[in-house]
């Protein structure tokens, strides 16, 4: 098996699918720059000298056959396996140039600025708007109730989730369907506007039409933000990302443009996986 | 299967039924507005347990502001920070003490604080009744503090929220109905509980507003009632079983109402 030690700088060699006109360029600085990172649960490794550059505004989608390490990998990007007892991690992730794991990064500043959307949504036993706004209240971002309120509202509608609950904030959110509990989630990550936005299958348990909205959705974002997506469906990171990051048993096979990536990948194990030879 | 089970449960439920019956019938016969309001008198002249009904509510307050807040407390930090070894320590002494005869607290009560203040007092009850509790709030809180969903938590933090207020904001208020239940539990644990009081609050024949007096509590006079030899007394002491038991109801429907589920 070949793996790749030194660093895949992101190729992007076509131009990217969907509405946004300007297709990412490979000049582009990198957000995110992770080198020979490995993460240990317990003494079972599993990640093994990942390096990888993560340009601004793209899309970026990890895929492999679970177990693989890509939601490990996802989760070190804002520290969120801090939270996992007995987890190690070694090597360099650093995001405009900081290196992330350095003693006395700030944690809470980190996961401000990188936010995060679960595979199964997890809103607040609150209102819709609580929700929203909870970010928003505990990083103080707001100086008045006028403006808390349009922050809330300009996420809901970054998220496409205005029309629908502009008349029901109040209510719970857990009276909302799936579909629109998961968008509720990516509005409560917008509202504070990260800069980074991490998404662990998003769309992996809601049906074809909610799933198909929070596709848009993604395409949409990357105007604004640098989004790194975890998917099993290979149709998804196909429609919407523009470098398409294959992980097998802890180790990164492949980066690449997702265009060349699903049509001619330079490893064979890609294409094995791909063309469903397994996993 | 079925009928073994449904079985079973006539059998639990029908025995509380039995004894709430019984209780009402031997009770309300002696059941008045006087009852409830006047002070005891001796025998045959009547009387009634309204300084034992401002006792046990006072004693209950007293004891629910020391013991809830503690056994909360602890509940928190044993499902937040407790996955060490002295979380492991905690966890075993707290169970240890949920195990301790009651009549070993009121009589350890009355060593430490009775003895130096030299006399019975409505402290002291409250004092051996909120050492009754701690332990019971303190596991309930835990155990339903552990049911939160683990990603609730990590959608806070992934939102830039120090672990203070992720549990504050919103691991708490997830389980708050859960805590209010074990709070209530507790507090109708101890509102039937005799021998501490016995030892500590003593019980009084009259009204009494003071922290350093000895009190009247429901349970003790049931008990003085019960054990004398007089007809009338036996029935006062039926009526005030009544009282309590209605008591402890209206407490449960007091804080079922309110940490009924808003969101």
């Amino acid at each position: 098996m070949s793996t790749p030690q030194q660093t895949i700088k992101a190729r992007i060699e076509l131009p990217a699918r969907g509405q946004t006109p300007s297709p990412p360029s490979a000049d582009r600085p990198a957000k995110i720059a992770v080198k020979d990172l490995k993460f240990f649960y317990g003494k079972t490794q599993a990640l093994h000298d990942v390096s990888l550059e993560i340009p601004e505004r793209i899309v970026m989608a990890f895929i492999g056959p679970s177990g693989c390490g890509k939601s490990t990998f996802l989760r070190t990007l804002n520290r969120m396996n801090d939270v996992i007892p007995g987890t190690r991690v070694s090597g360099q992730v650093s995001m405009d140039g900081q290196d992330i794991y350095a003693p006395g990064t700030d944690v809470v500043e980190l996961r401000r600025k990188v936010g995060m959307v679960f595979q199964k949504s997890n809103p607040f036993p609150k209102s819709i708007f609580d929700n929203v706004a909870y970010g928003l209240r505990i990083n103080r971002l707001t100086s008045s109730k006028s403006e808390l309120a349009d922050r809330v509202e300009q996420a809901l509608q970054d998220s496409a989730l205005w029309a629908e609950v502009k008349d029901r904030l109040k209510s719970s959110a857990l009276g909302l369907s799936g579909g629109q509990q998961q968008r509720l989630c990516i509005a409560r990550a917008l509202a504070i506007r990260p800069e980074v936005v991490l998404m662990d299958e998003p769309a992996s348990a809601l049906d074809p039409v909610a799933t198909h909205k929070i596709e848009e959705l993604i395409v949409e974002l990357k105007r604004q933000y640098t989004i790194v997506i975890v998917t099993h469906n290979m149709q998804q990171a196909a429609r919407v990302s523009d470098t398409t990051a294959f992980f097998l048993l802890g180790k990164l096979i492949e980066v690449n443009a997702t265009e060349k990536m699903f049509t001619n990948p330079d490893e064979t194990l890609t294409e094995d996986y791909i063309t469903g030879r397994f996993g | 299967m079925t009928t073994l089970t449904a079985l079973c449960t006539v059998v639990a439920v029908g025995i509380l039924l039995i004894i709430l019956v019984y209780i009402a019938k031997q009770g309300i016969s002696s059941l008045s507005i006087r009852f409830l309001v006047d002070s005891p008198r001796p025998v045959g002249e009547g009387g009634g347990i309204g300084n034992a009904i401002v006792g046990s509510v006072m004693l209950l307050l007293l004891s629910s502001a020391i013991g809830l807040p503690l056994g909360i407390a602890v509940g928190i930090y044993l499902s937040e920070f407790g996955a060490g070894r002295f979380g492991g320590l905690v966890r075993f002494l707290v169970d240890t003490l949920t195990g301790i005869p009651s009549i070993v607290t009121g009589v350890f009560v009355y060593t430490i604080v009775v003895v130096p203040l030299k006399h019975f007092s409505a402290l002291a009850g409250g004092v051996a009744l909120a050492l009754i509790m701690i332990p019971i709030v303190a596991r309930t809180t835990e155990e339903i503090i552990r049911l939160v969903p683990q990603n609730l938590r990590e959608g806070a933090l992934a939102l830039g929220a120090p672990q203070w207020r992720v549990t504050m904001g919103v691991v708490l208020p997830a389980a708050a109905s859960g805590i209010a239940t074990g709070a209530m539990l507790a507090i109708a644990r101890v509102s039937g509980e005799t021998a501490p009081l016995l030892f500590t609050a003593f019980g009084s024949r009259f009204f009494s507003y003071y922290l350093d007096q000895p009190i009247a509590s429901l349970t003790v006079q049931i008990y003085n009632y019960a054990i004398s030899p007089y007809d009338d007394w036996h029935a006062q002491a039926w009526a005030a079983t009544l009282v309590l038991m209605t008591l402890i109801l209206a407490i449960n429907i007091i804080v079922r109402f309110l940490t009924r589920k808003r969101f």
